[in-house]
């Protein structure tokens, strides 16, 4: 049915460069966006990344694929706490110097 | 069949990324991200991960980024402003990005040749109920951390969040 | 043909049968409440389209269909114009995975009577209400208004705080029936104790029935948590910016909401497709319960057709009346008897649900932001997960553990 060089399977190979091109756009979107809340963002894209590659990893493995699953648990739960403290001092920066602009905010003190 | 059906998961994941870094608007960006993140439990079905598929879903795709839709709205969020960037660096730039992404490609395929990976004894349908017991049989200590974690984060946001009146 | 093939055909058959029947029954719900508004409030409600306002439903996608449709210059295009689509689409995500009766043999092919059996049902409808807030909240935010802001947020908030109970309020019969697959938590409710009482989930999960129904009346924003549309607090709230086929997508898309609800409340509290009855011996009188109840139906509607006004309704009734006698019949064949009687049985439930709905809604009046709030949080959260921590002791206890 398909063409002969695309594979019946997915190597996982293909799985692992996906999750290095998705984190590489979130490092990108870190150094390149001045938003604070977008650069929050790309913070988040890497942590899914990330994420991908732990299930693809605990696919490879023919027995305990569960220990991985577990782990991405475990990030998911952290990375809620912080989106819940991080976005909270954002709200007090607003707060204070009135911009979402990170070269708005770069000086310590007035 | 899951060929197609990875690439077109991987395509908007790939394509919503991108567009979460080209767009100047922040709420536009922050549906692009919900794009990645629902593109990245179809891909977590594929991996025989149902479980973690549907709790991305509920939980990041949810709840945090609304959450971070709900900061934007209440701030205010605008367009961002463009800054003036160097020549040298757009012209560099671009092709050193290709270059990495060449890097990258030929260092995973060589470590992880291709081998067909089909594990079909993974996709039984019986993935939640051995996370759950891999939860609480062995990892049971990191379980009962992340608990008191959550309430901790959830008093500092609190404590922060307020006004001083 | 391959198995894959049939299995194909099946499942876009059953998927246009169900969003046929689910549209057009969407449609009369929005009948039914008028008229059930109208007698609570001692009035008739629709009778001037058609016979008994019958065709109200037809009235109003007219004039939905011809109304002028404006958008405001402050409106963020790309969002304004897609968010009524995601909020319907989003409320009929989760009718794929409801069980309507057991499995039916139709041309050789025996299928479940359900879209698909994912062995995560229950989980998947969390996830497709999770993400209906964000239509709501997306629809407030980019109509460029101010009220639309406020009742967009406020609505979006109540909906989140109310999933957690809601989603405690669920965990207690999944306890009990071991899997999150919903055709398995039906199929453990069945049987019966002391060949009266069916084994259902209301009667061991009482609490947790209770504030499943509160907090789904929170998460369809119906009475008595609906301050997001009150009219005199906020115009419209979310959907003030929004005028025909739009809004009419967001109306659809609440109703669908509500039959969700009620459907996922018989499933998992009320037995879903099983019947009431048990057999006394080895005879099986329930089974003609279906047909006495059409059958007294079509002599309800010929006694009504006696003493009609207008001609029109003195013809449209004897009709409707010869159709219930000839499904009424029907139900006496066994071919069809057998799967039939679940999705009559799961309906009757579901309809049960739908007038509650409509006649709480007439009924109570609504709550402040505040106290509904607090009661969300303060309140309905520690009595669900005292439920859960009972619920999983007691089966503890029970297993031996």
């Amino acid at each position: 049915m398909l063409p002969n060089y695309i594979p019946a399977h997915v190597p996982i190979s293909w799985y692992l460069i996906l999750s290095a091109m998705l984190f590489v756009l979130g490092v990108a979107g870190f150094l390149l966006k001045r938003n604070i809340v977008t650069v929050f963002m790309s913070i988040e894209l890497m942590l899914n990344a990330v994420n991908l590659s732990f299930i693809a990893f605990g696919f490879m493995q023919h027995t305990v694929a569960v220990n991985a699953q577990v782990f991405v648990f475990f990030v998911m739960v952290v990375a809620a706490a912080e989106a819940a403290v991080g976005l909270a001092i954002i709200i007090m920066v607003h707060r204070n110097r009135k911009s979402l602009n990170v070269d708005d905010i770069e000086l310590m003190k007035f | 069949m899951e060929t197609i059906l990875f690439f077109v998961f991987a395509a908007l994941a790939l394509g919503s990324a991108i567009n979460l870094i080209r767009e100047s608007h922040p709420i536009y960006s922050a549906l692009s991200l919900v794009a990645v993140m629902g593109a990245l439990a179809g891909l977590y079905l594929l991996l025989g991960a149902e479980f973690i598929a549907v709790v991305q879903v509920i939980v990041y795709a949810g709840a945090i980024m609304v959450l971070f839709i709900f900061v934007l709205m209440l701030l205010n969020a605008e367009e961002e402003v463009k800054i003036d960037r160097t020549k040298i660096a757009v012209r560099l730039g671009y092709p050193l990005l290709v270059l990495l992404a060449v890097e990258i490609i030929s260092v995973l395929r060589a470590k992880f040749p291709s081998e067909i990976t089909s594990h079909a004894d993974l996709l039984n349908g019986d993935n939640t109920r051995e996370v759950g017991r891999m939860l609480f049989d062995n990892y049971l200590l990191p379980f009962e951390v992340t608990s008191v974690l959550m309430l901790v984060a959830i008093m500092g946001a609190v404590v922060m969040g307020k006004r001083k009146s | 043909m391959t198995p894959f093939a049939t299995f194909l055909i099946a499942t876009l058959i059953k998927i246009a049968l169900v969003l046929f029947v689910l549209l057009t029954s969407l449609a009369y719900l929005v009948w039914v409440e008028r008229k059930v508004a109208g007698r609570i409030q001692n009035r008739w409600g629709p009778t001037r389209t058609g016979p008994h306002g019958l065709l109200q439903p037809l009235a109003d996608l007219i004039k939905f269909i011809f109304k002028e449709d404006p958008t405001p210059v402050a409106a963020e295009r790309l969002i304004y114009f897609g968010a009524p689509f995601m909020a319907l689409v989003l409320s009929l995500m989760a009718i794929t995975v409801i069980p309507f009766g057991g499995s039916v043999k139709v041309a050789g092919v025996t299928t479940w009577l359900q879209i698909t059996d994912l062995n995560i049902g229950m989980l998947f409808i969390f996830a497709a209400t999770s993400l209906g807030v964000y239509g709501i909240a997306l629809a407030g935010w980019s109509s460029g208004s101010k009220y639309a802001l406020l009742g967009g947020l406020r609505s979006s908030a109540q909906m989140i705080s109310y999933e957690l109970s809601l989603s405690f309020s669920v965990v207690g019969p999944l306890i009990l029936a071991g899997s999150l697959s919903l055709r398995t938590i039906v199929d453990s409710q069945a049987g019966y104790w002391f060949h009266v009482i069916p084994k259902w989930n209301c009667i061991p999960q009482c609490v947790a029935f209770v504030t499943y129904l509160i907090a789904a009346f929170a998460e369809t924003n119906r009475v008595p948590f609906d301050l997001p549309e009150a009219e005199g607090e906020l115009v419209a709230g979310y959907h003030t910016e929004y005028a025909s086929m739009k809004f009419a997508m967001f109306f659809t898309g609440e109703y669908a909401n509500m039959v969700t609800s009620s459907c996922i409340a018989t499933l998992l509290f009320l037995g879903g497709w099983q019947r009431p009855f048990d057999k006394i011996g080895s005879f099986d009188w329930a089974g003609y319960i279906p047909t006495a109840v059409f059958y007294a139906l079509a002599v309800i509607l010929l006694v009504f057709s006696l003493k009609r006004a207008r001609l029109v309704e003195r013809i449209v009734l004897p009709v409707f009346a010869t159709v219930c006698i000839l499904i009424g019949s029907l139900f006496l064949w066994t071919p069809f008897h057998d799967p039939a009687e679940g999705v009559f049985w799961f309906a009757a439930k579901v309809l049960f649900f739908l007038l509650l709905y409509i006649w709480i809604r007439w009924t109570l009046p609504r709550f402040r932001y505040d106290t509904l709030m607090e009661f969300g949080w303060k309140y309905m959260i520690p009595v669900t997960l005292a439920n859960v921590l009972i619920t999983g002791f007691i089966v503890a206890w029970r297993t031996g553990h």
